[in-house]
C-alpha cells in the first residue's frame, strides 16, 4: 500500500476491509442486528453512520487540542449527537418512509459504538484528513456489512432485493430471516465469509491484516471494545497474523 | 505374557456401550411410532421419514468430507432426521424436511463442533425453525385422513375429546406423536436396553401433571389430565427428546430439575399460551438452562465436606 501523506487511500482500505466494523471490530451489534431486515433498510442505516461519523470525525480531530483530555467524552457525545440530530432532521424531511422504517435507531446512533470507538481511538489523535477518511472509510465498511447482511435477509426472507422480486415464484420465504434470529445467522455466515477470504488472500502474501490503527496504549481509557491487542502495550501499530490469529 | 502386564492410564474398566449402538436403539425404539405414522398417514409419511433421514445423513456426511473426518457412522444423524420427520405434519411439502434436515445437521450440530458440542437438540432446534418460518405449513395438520382440529386444540377450545383414539394414535397431528402407546413401546425398550432412565421422564411428566391439575382449571378430571398426556408431543418429547445425552444435564439432581422444568414451562405454553402445544419450546429453553442447572447441581467430590465453603468463611471472619 502507498503511503500518501494524508493515507487516504490506506485509511478507507483500512476501514471497509482491515478492520470493517462490523465484520472484523463486531461494533455497532444493535443497528447491524436490529434495521437489517431489508436491504435498503441496511443501506439507509450505513449511509447515516457513515455520515455522522465522518462529520464527527473531522471535527473531533479539528478540536483535539481544545477538548480536555478529562472531560473528553461528554465532548465527543455533544459532537456526536449534534451531527446525529442534523442527520435526523434531514431524514425527516426528505425520506420520511426510510426515518420511520429505522425509528429510534437513528437517534441511538449518537451511543453507537463505532462512532464513539474512531473518535476516541483515532481522531482524537491525528489530523484532520486522515482522520475524515477513517470516517469515511469505517462508515463505508459499516455500510457495505449492513447492505449485505440486510440483502441477504430479504433475499430469503421475502424473496426480494431491494423490493425486486429476485426469487423465482415456487421459493417459499423463509420468514425467520426477517425475524431476529435470521440476523444473527446472516451476520454470522459472513463474518465467516470473511475470514475465509481473508485466509486466502494471506496464503497468497496480500496483508489483510488487522492493524491497531491510532492505538496511543492506553488500554484502560481505550473505546476500542473489539480491540484484540488489549492490555499488550506497544509504542506503534501491532500487525496481528490472521493466519495464527484463527487458531 | 506381556499383553497381560499392559500399562495404561485409567480408566481401566470401560462400558462396552458405543455411540453408534445407542443411537442404533434409539432408532430401534422409534420404529413402531414411524411405521404408526406410515399405517396412519399413508405412503406420504413414509416419504417424509425418508427425505428428511436422507438429508440429515447427507448433509453430515458432506460436512465431513470438506473437514476431512467422517461423523456418519454414530448413526446420530439418522436419529435427528427420523426424530424432525415425526415432527412434521404429513400435509407439508417435500421440502420442509430436507430444509429442516439440512438446518439441523449444518447449523444447529456442525457449526458448534458435531455431536456432543451442539447446545441444543438439532431435531428440535430444526422443528423450531420451520414453525417459526412457516407457521402456516407446520400447524396445518388436515390430510386425507383426518381434518378438523387436532385432540389438544379441541381441549384447548373446550371440546371433548375421543380419549382411546389418542392413546392409539388414530388422530390427527405430526406424523410420528400421535400413538401414545407405540411411543411408550419405544421408551420401555430404551429403559429396558439402559439407554435413558425414567428420571427426566418421570419428573417432566409429574411436574407436568401437577401443573395442568393446579391451574388448568379442570382439577382432577382424570379423562382430561389423560388426554393431556396422551395428546401432542408430550409422549415424543419426554421420552425421545428431553433424553438427549448432550442437551441434557448430566448431573443427576440436576435431571430432576430439568425435567420439573420441562414440565412446568409445558404447562405453562399449553394453558396460559396462544396456541395449544409447547412441548419443543419447552425443551429447547430447558436445553439453554442445562449448563446453568448443571453448574448448581455439581455433586460435591468424594473426601469434601458440603459445607466447606461456609466453614472456611466463619473460618476467616474469626
Amino acid at each position: 500500500m502507498k503511503e500518501s501523506k494524508w493515507k487516504i487511500g490506506e485509511r478507507l482500505f483500512n476501514g471497509i476491509v482491515r478492520e470493517n466494523p462490523t465484520l472484523v471490530l463486531t461494533l455497532g451489534m444493535c443497528p447491524t442486528l436490529a434495521v437489517t431486515t431489508s436491504a435498503v433498510n441496511g443501506l439507509g442505516m450505513g449511509l447515516t453512520t457513515a455520515v455522522v461519523l465522518a462529520c464527527s470525525n473531522l471535527m473531533i480531530s479539528l478540536l483535539r487540542r481544545v477538548i480536555p483530555n478529562k472531560v473528553r467524552i461528554p465532548a465527543f457525545i455533544v459532537i456526536i449527537a449534534s451531527f446525529v440530530t442534523v442527520a435526523q432532521l434531514l431524514l425527516e424531511a426528505y425520506l420520511p418512509s426510510l426515518n420511520k422504517a429505522l425509528g429510534v435507531y437513528i437517534p441511538l446512533i449518537v451511543v453507537n459504538c463505532i462512532i464513539l470507538g474512531r473518535a476516541e481511538s483515532y481522531a482524537y489523535s491525528n489530523p484532520p484528513v486522515p482522520s475524515l477518511f477513517d470516517g469515511i472509510g469505517m462508515g463505508l465498511g459499516f455500510t457495505l456489512a449492513l447492505t449485505c447482511i440486510g440483502a441477504v435477509r430479504e433475499l430469503l426472507g421475502t424473496g426480494k432485493v431491494f423490493d425486486l422480486q429476485v426469487m423465482p415464484s415456487f421459493y417459499t420465504p423463509i420468514g425467520i430471516f426477517v425475524l431476529a434470529p435470521g440476523a444473527f445467522f446472516v451476520l454470522a455466515m459472513l463474518v465467516a465469509l470473511q475470514n475465509h477470504l481473508k485466509a486466502i488472500a494471506a496464503a497468497k502474501g496480500r496483508d489483510v491484516s488487522k492493524v491497531g490503527s491510532g492505538c496511543g496504549g492506553d488500554c484502560p481509557h481505550c473505546g476500542v471494545s473489539g480491540c484484540a491487542d488489549r492490555g499488550v502495550p506497544g509504542d506503534g501499530p501491532a500487525v496481528i497474523d490472521l493466519t495464527k490469529e484463527g487458531k | 505374557m506381556s499383553e497381560r502386564l499392559k500399562v495404561s492410564s485409567n480408566p481401566h474398566v470401560r462400558s462396552r456401550a458405543t455411540t453408534s449402538g445407542i443411537m442404533a436403539a434409539v432408532i430401534l425404539a422409534l420404529l413402531p411410532a414411524a411405521g404408526f405414522g406410515i399405517y396412519n398417514f399413508g405412503l406420504r409419511a413414509l416419504m417424509h421419514i425418508l427425505l428428511t433421514v436422507a438429508a440429515t445423513v447427507l448433509t453430515e456426511f458432506l460436512f465431513g468430507l470438506s473437514r476431512g473426518r467422517s461423523t456418519v457412522g454414530d448413526l446420530s444423524a439418522v436419529v435427528t432426521g427420523l426424530l424432525l420427520a415425526l415432527n412434521l405434519p404429513v400435509s407439508a411439502p417435500w421440502w420442509v424436511g430436507v430444509l429442516g434436515g439440512v438446518f439441523a445437521i449444518l447449523i444447529v450440530k456442525m457449526l458448534f463442533g458435531g455431536l456432543g458440542q451442539n447446545f441444543m437438540n438439532p431435531a428440535l432446534g430444526a422443528r423450531c425453525f420451520l414453525l417459526i418460518s412457516f407457521p402456516a405449513i407446520m400447524t396445518d395438520f388436515s390430510c386425507d385422513a383426518y381434518t378438523g382440529a387436532t385432540p389438544l386444540a379441541a381441549l384447548k377450545a373446550g371440546e371433548s375429546v375421543d380419549l382411546k383414539a389418542m392413546i392409539l394414535g388414530t388422530t390427527g397431528g405430526t406424523i410420528g406423536e400421535t400413538s401414545a402407546v407405540m411411543l411408550l413401546l419405544g421408551a420401555c425398550f430404551l429403559i429396558l436396553m439402559g439407554v435413558i432412565d425414567l428420571r427426566i421422564p418421570g419428573s417432566y411428566l409429574i411436574s407436568f401433571l401437577i401443573f395442568e391439575i393446579l391451574f388448568s382449571g379442570h382439577g382432577l378430571d382424570p379423562a382430561y389430565l389423560a388426554a393431556q398426556l396422551a395428546g401432542g408431543g408430550l409422549m415424543l418429547g419426554a421420552f425421545f427428546m428431553a433424553t438427549d445425552y448432550v442437551t441434557r444435564p448430566i448431573t443427576q439432581k440436576g435431571q430432576y430439575v430439568y425435567g420439573a422444568f420441562l414440565g412446568i414451562m409445558t404447562g405453562i405454553f399449553r394453558i396460559f399460551g396462544p396456541a395449544a402445544e409447547g412441548v419443543s419450546y419447552a425443551i429447547l429453553l430447558g436445553n439453554l438452562l442445562t449448563p446453568l442447572i448443571e453448574k448448581y447441581t455439581k455433586p460435591v467430590a468424594f473426601g469434601k465436606a458440603g459445607n466447606r465453603g461456609k466453614g472456611d468463611k466463619s473460618h476467616g471472619e474469626k
